[in-house]
């Protein structure tokens, strides 16, 4: 019972360390992605002979340095197992992607399976991107800002209602059908009556945002609250604490797996809501962007800009799980993330 | 009774205390939980509390607490009325109840830290660590811990209020026998050490035997105090011994548990544990 080992305890809470990966098998796993990056390139040479060769230039240099990495690494890694570990995780997703660019420049230019303007092959897009980056760049700064306000005052305004909606039966009482029966409404239906109202788009696309946020904030908050084990709540009391310990020191770290998923439901409602309100009203923004390349018929515009929303959303919820997992370390070894 | 003068406990008197529960299949009579406890507990003693499940052990210790209001009668602390829960008045439940989110060390600092006196007492943390051996585990947390370990964590957290009055509800119910016996002698290095005022709810006579002062025996619900027991034993005790025994045997005859004649009798006490 008497455990001495202080490294005991050390070694139950750091994570394991993944076991090291043979050179041998790491050469080789890295040919293959080598091989597939210069298919691309090969199959990207072929397509790009009927096509303006203006277009075509930014693909081409792009798959022959991403080739040339592929072969500079496949040395340096041999000396470097940090960089073999790390090419050995991402090796089999690295391949699928080089070999989903190469299918999608072959449906597209090459036996041209689908509606040309719409579907332009993966070259134009990067040239789209790099050409209007400057723009590009400016609607995505504007999108983060109308996201992260909204979404910041959805949070704030959803963890305070939610919070006193889960602690206080009076609250609850009249809040709860509240909640109930304007919370579904999707935000982006009061976009019509928000544009009207309100005194400018900004405003209102903020606002917008900050509803669709709040609604699963306050939902989850609450749940979590008012679900907490009246256990903890008792041994807290026995132990002298007040209601401010009670609340933010008991029911707020009991609630917070639940509050999380509340922030990661309404983070995909932000996202939703943001687009649209770009597209209808805010004139700026990725969602302005997209259809303002549509107006034009510059579709691999169009495409750039989802490739850049792709990133810019997946980065912002790479962000929030990273906090998650900050936040809910006690979980680790509890439950399955 | 031992009483000693550094004692940090102090008395417990109940008068008569009364509780009912709402009854889920009755909604007009409520169900009667306890009727009529009256008792008191000297400072610095140690009580064991015995009875049938159900019969309302635990009931009594959130009334004391202060987690429960009584119907009726006084609970007393010294002089005065038990009315909410209070730092002075430690429970450690059946189950540890340890905060997940907390670490080992920031549970056993949360009766500090809800009263604001985390600064001024930083080093007793230390010490209640020693006191139960966690000091390797300060920085883990509750999920990585076995039965045994969080439940002294729990007692660890409960003592460092320096409780007047400790109360513990089975704390060792959910041990094995081993781990059970060790930290029985644990309780009670823990208490001869601080002295707090003890009542301990237990389905075990050997553990109560082996503990305690006096042992207080319920009957079934609505519990009332059928026996109180003085064990006469010096400290500290010895399972095997002879004296040991033969007030086991005492105490199991009273409960109809002696075996042999336990059939022919047939007496009306319920079935007990
Ligand atoms: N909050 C409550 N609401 C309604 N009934 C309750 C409540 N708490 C306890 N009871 C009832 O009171 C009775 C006594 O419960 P209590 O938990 O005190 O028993 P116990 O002696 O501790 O039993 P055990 O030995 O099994 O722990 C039980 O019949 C239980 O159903
Ligand atoms: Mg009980």
């Amino acid at each position: 019972m008497i455990v001495r080992n202080g490294d005991e305890a050390t070694a139950v809470i750091s994570p394991p360390k993944p076991p090291p990966v043979s050179v041998a098998a790491s050469l080789r796993t890295l040919s293959i992605f080598a091989g597939s990056v210069a298919l691309a390139l090969v199959v990207h040479l072929i397509v790009a002979r009927n096509e303006p060769p203006l277009e075509m230039r930014f693909y081409t240099i792009f798959l022959g340095s991403v080739l040339l990495i592929a072969v500079i690494t496949a040395p340096a890694q041999i000396l470097w197992a940090r960089l073999r570990q790390f090419r050995q995780n991402l090796h089999p997703i690295l391949t699928a992607a080089a070999f989903l660019l190469c299918l999608w420049e072959i449906i597209t230019s090459g036996v041209r399976l689908l509606p040309l303007p719409y579907f332009p092959s993966p070259a134009k897009v990067l040239h789209s991107l790099i050409t209007d980056r400057m723009l590009l760049f400016d609607s995505t700064w504007h999108s983060l800002l109308l996201l992260l306000s909204g979404y910041a005052f959805g949070v704030i305004a959803g963890l305070i209602t939610g919070l006193c909606i889960g602690w206080s039966p009076p609250v609850r009482y009249w809040g709860m059908p509240l909640l109930k029966v304007v919370g579904p409404i999707p935000a982006t239906a009061w976009i019509p009556l928000a544009m009207v109202v309100s005194p400018s788009t900004m405003f209102s696309a903020v606002a917008l945002i900050a509803l669709a946020v709040w609604f699963p904030v306050t939902m989850l908050t609450a749940s979590g609250i008012s679900n907490t084990r009246a256990s903890y709540l008792d041994v807290a009391r026995t132990l002298g604490a007040g209601r401010g310990y009670l609340i933010f020191r008991v029911a707020v770290p009991a609630a917070l797996p639940n509050i999380f998923i509340g922030l990661f439901m309404g983070l995909g409602a932000s996202f939703l809501t943001l687009v649209v309100a770009e597209t209808v009203g805010v004139k700026s923004g990725l969602g302005w962007y997209v259809s303002w390349a549509q107006g034009w018929a510059e579709y691999g515009k169009v495409f750039a800009a989802l490739v850049i929303m792709a990133g810019f959303f997946s980065t912002i919820m790479t962000v929030l799980f990273k906090v998650r997992d900050r936040m809910l370390v006690w979980q680790k070894g509890v439950i399955k993330w | 009774m031992v009483m000693t003068p550094d004692a940090e406990g102090s008395t417990l008197q109940l008068r008569d205390v009364r509780k009912s529960f709402p009854d889920p299949g009755d909604p007009v009579n409520r169900r009667l939980v306890l009727s009529g406890i009256s008792v008191s507990l000297a400072a610095g003693e140690l009580v064991s509390l015995i009875g049938p499940s159900g019969c309302g052990k635990s009931t009594l210790l959130r009334l004391i607490a202060g987690l429960e209001t009584p119907d009726s009668g006084e609970l007393l602390i010294g002089s005065e009325a038990i009315r909410r829960p209070s730092a002075e008045r430690g429970l450690v439940f059946q189950d540890p109840n340890l905060f997940p989110w907390l670490t080992v060390r920031r549970n056993i600092e949360v009766g500090l830290v809800a009263r604001g006196l985390l600064q001024e007492k930083k080093t007793e943390v230390d010490e209640f660590m020693r006191l139960v051996e966690l000091e390797a585990f300060a920085n883990a947390f509750p999920h990585h811990l076995s039965g045994g370990m969080a439940q002294r964590v729990a007692l660890a957290r409960a003592l460092i209020n320096h409780p007047k009055v400790l109360l513990l509800d089975e704390p060792l119910g959910a041990l094995d026998a081993f781990t059970r016996m060790r930290m029985q002698d644990e309780v009670l290095r823990l208490w001869s050490a601080r002295r707090s005022t003890t009542l301990l709810v237990t389905h075990d006579i050997d553990e109560a035997i082996y503990m305690s002062d006096r042992i207080i025996i319920m009957t079934p619900r609505p519990g009332r105090i059928d026996q109180i027991i003085l064990v006469h034993l010096g400290r500290p005790r010895h399972r095997s011994n002879p004296e040991f025994l033969q007030l086991r045997g005492e105490i199991l005859e009273l409960l109809h548990f002696a075996g042999g004649e336990r059939m022919k009798s047939g007496k009306a006490h319920a079935p007990i544990m």
